[in-house]
């Protein structure tokens, strides 16, 4: 017969918990975002293009309104499309 | 003194002197006209996200420059529309953190240089201490 001890880790114990999210730009002291890369920007926007909200990447305020800004930056120099499916 | 970065497209159909001639005519402009041209970066050809005037790809340039005021920048974006080798144009003013991103982007701190970079400084640093022996050296002489 399953022991109390055996019992506990029948389920995982780290579902449930949420991990908290971090300001990427904060963490590691990025003071710039650069519109001309757009590999490093494309992990700010979905499969069409769209940029991510902030709940989602959980980006600081100062730091979304620059890489939204970068963002559409790099749309105009066609380093991103402006629509798009199945991107990435 | 303010700085500003303007990236532009080159169409691709040109050759390759009459691209690189484009890019130069630019640069010669500023400096007659007394600005501080920082900068010219080849990004090379890349393909676009979307076709502009039915091309797919361009060259890229990125050209960072000082100048005392901004009131060059509606003569040059005129310039820019009239061009007809040029099929996309964007100027920004740099803040401070984007002339400090621009320089040590130079000086390979950023990016996929970076490593080879700090590989790189480890060795030289042995070498560079004795330098301000020899300086001090001459100091004594002096």
């Amino acid at each position: 017969m399953a022991s109390r001890d055996d019992i506990k880790f029948l389920s995982n114990p780290k579902i449930g918990k949420k991990q908290k999210k971090f300001c990427r730009f904060k963490k590691y002291g990025i003071k710039h975002v650069d519109y001309k890369d757009p590999e490093f920007l494309k992990s700010f926007v979905n499969e069409q293009g769209k940029i991510l909200p902030r709940r989602i990447t959980g980006n600081s305020l100062k730091f979304q309104r620059k890489v939204s800004v970068s963002v559409k930056r790099a749309r105009h120099l066609a380093l991103l499309p402006f629509v798009t499916d199945l991107f990435k | 003194m303010r700085n500003y970065e303007v990236t532009f497209i080159v169409d691709p159909v040109l050759s390759g002197d009459e691209i690189k001639a484009t890019a130069q005519t630019y640069v010669d402009h500023l400096n007659e006209i007394g600005a501080e041209v920082v900068d010219l970066d080849e990004m090379g050809l890349r393909q676009l996200a979307f076709p502009i005037q039915k091309r797919t790809s361009g060259v890229y340039y990125s050209l960072e420059f000082r100048i005392e005021d901004g009131s060059f920048i509606p003569k040059m974006e005129l310039a820019f529309k009239r061009d007809e080798r040029i099929i996309r144009y964007l100027t920004v003013r740099l803040d401070k953190y984007a002339i400090k991103f621009n320089e040590d982007r130079r000086n390979g701190l950023i990016g996929k240089d970076r490593k080879k970079k700090e590989q790189e400084e480890i060795k030289p640093k042995v070498v560079a201490s004795a330098v301000p022996v020899s300086k001090k050296a001459k100091e004594e002489e002096e």
